[in-house]
């Protein structure tokens, strides 16, 4: 479990995150959730470790992060795997090659065993013929594939991804959140995402976090967000005419 | 005080590129790759302007020789000196802060741009080690550029000094061993093996920190090679009074 303990990050005299409290449990897709600039990427970046809040604590697993050694951080990064916003795919590798890279870097496995390795993961997000292909070569989607190829192939503990629907047509974009709500249960994950994606929100968001202006304004899972009567989220989930809809068959459902 | 700020975070990156080294084994083919893109790559660059240089000295030194009283072999004797002690240390490494710098600041600032920096970080890797480290290294490599940016300097300007009929080639060569001190050489290896390292970490300074997108990756090569330059420039200024001075 991740837990998050009055989280307070600022940048000179702006405040990104005020006092945030949660907790990240094993298995499941948990999405934090809120408007550009709300605070959701510097709170992801303080879970990976790449930024230190001013106040509060994090812990990974009862293993405080703050209070870790450099080697023990070290360790503890090599249990996590990142998918960005842009893939952050290594332009100069192929797909097989960065796919390979965290084991190339911190394992001692034989050349054949980590190819072995690397066919399971691509052939685990479906993506077969791309092996020797460059990053530049492949479609966003593909790219976004490899870069979750990436970042499960050491078997993490807690996978993080940024937006990962970001750019992505609908069809493919369902894709992706499937594949990471697959592998969570497969592997028995913790898995947080940075959304702003409402398909992703109702599809895989077996826990979701709202975040307004730096605060945690909401927290409840896909199905308890059609009954709640926090004005922020509704205002924030039913912006689209779409959503509108949604609820209001929805309310009339329930009437 | 930005430029107070500036060297310090400077010195802090120099010290983490030592740190945390990366795997032996994916480090060698890094300053393998590095060796080929900054060394060898420069390589037809610097021969082009050293041999054109070396010409341009002698002939300038041919035209300057209006008493007769002055040996004609002054023309190898000032062609070897001016390329020896300046021109190729100091010159070639202003071109090489053009072209390699910019390549070092632009792919690194491209990587900070498309998170691939921030990917290294999240796996665990210092990146700073394996990024800048293969270019510090592999730019150890610089005063055999030099060496060669030396000796076609001179032949070219022993060409230029045949071709325009200024002396004869027996007198040129005979002004290229004239007062020989081997010293000279030595002090301009030394120049470059400063320059080398400059050349290195400044671009990568420039492109590891900077912020914004691809047209700020473009700003931010230009301001690094400026900026590799007044430090050559000044390092240069240096090195002469405390080498020759």
């Amino acid at each position: 479990m991740i837990e998050v303990e009055n989280l307070n990050k600022s940048f000179g005299d702006v405040q990104v995150l005020k006092g945030i409290t949660t907790s990240f449990e094993k298995g499941k897709t948990n999405l934090i959730i809120g408007q550009s600039g709300s605070g959701k990427t510097v709170f992801m970046k303080c879970l990976l470790g790449l930024v230190v809040p001013d106040k509060g604590t994090i812990s990974y697993d009862g293993r405080m992060f703050s209070k870790l050694t450099v080697k023990e951080k070290r360790n503890l990064r090599q249990d996590m795997g990142m998918v960005f916003q842009g893939s952050a795919l290594f332009d100069s590798m192929t797909v097989e090659e960065n796919v390979m890279f965290p084991m190339d870097m911190f394992t001692k496995q034989s050349r054949s065993e980590m190819e072995d390795r690397v066919n399971i993961v691509l052939k685990r997000v479906n993506l077969i013929d791309a092996h020797k292909k460059y990053p530049a070569e492949i479609s966003g989607g593909m790219q976004k594939r490899v870069a979750i190829a990436r970042a499960i192939v050491m078997n993490p503990k807690y996978l993080f991804c940024d937006e990962p629907n970001s750019g992505l047509d609908p069809n493919t974009a369902i894709l992706i959140d499937n594949l990471i709500q697959e592998i969570t249960k497969e592997f028995d994950i913790i898995t947080v995402i940075n959304s702003h994606d409402m398909n992703s929100v109702m599809e895989i968001g077996e826990k979701i976090i709202f975040l307004k202006n730096g605060i945690k304004e909401w927290e409840g899972t896909n199905k308890e967000i059609f009954k709640t009567d926090n004005k922020a989220i509704t205002d924030f989930v039913y912006s689209s005419e779409l959503f509108k809809k949604v609820r209001q068959m929805y309310i009339e459902e329930r009437d | 005080m930005n430029y107070i700020s500036s060297i310090g975070s400077y010195s802090i990156m120099v010290w983490e590129v030592f740190k945390k080294p990366t795997k032996w084994s994916i480090m060698k083919s890094l300053i393998l790759k590095e060796i080929d893109e900054l060394i060898y790559g420069s390589m037809g660059i610097v021969i082009f302007i050293s041999v054109f240089i070396g010409g341009v000295v002698a002939i300038q030194t041919a035209l300057n020789l209006t008493n007769p009283l002055i040996p004609k072999d002054l023309i190898g004797f000032a062609t070897r000196q001016s390329v020896i002690l300046e021109f190729a240390p100091t010159f070639t490494s202003i071109i090489m802060a053009g072209k390699v710098g910019s390549y070092i600041t632009s792919s690194i600032g491209t990587m900070r741009v498309t998170e691939q920096i921030d990917a290294l970080e999240v796996m665990g890797v210092n990146s700073l080690n394996y990024l800048v480290f293969p270019k510090i290294i592999a730019m150890l490599f610089y005063p055999f550029v030099i060496a060669i940016s030396m000796y076609v300097g001179i032949f070219g300007g022993l060409i230029a000094n045949s071709l325009g009929n200024y002396s004869t080639s027996t007198e040129f060569i005979q002004g290229i061993q004239l007062d020989f001190i081997p010293f000279h050489v030595t002090y301009s290896f030394i120049k470059s093996v400063v320059f080398a390292f400059i050349i290195a970490t400044i671009p990568s300074f420039h492109g590891y920190y900077m912020e914004g997108g691809a047209l700020d990756v473009g700003k931010a090569s230009t301001t690094s090679f400026v900026w590799t330059s007044v430090v050559i420039i000044i390092t240069n200024f240096v090195l002469t009074q405390l080498l020759l001075g």
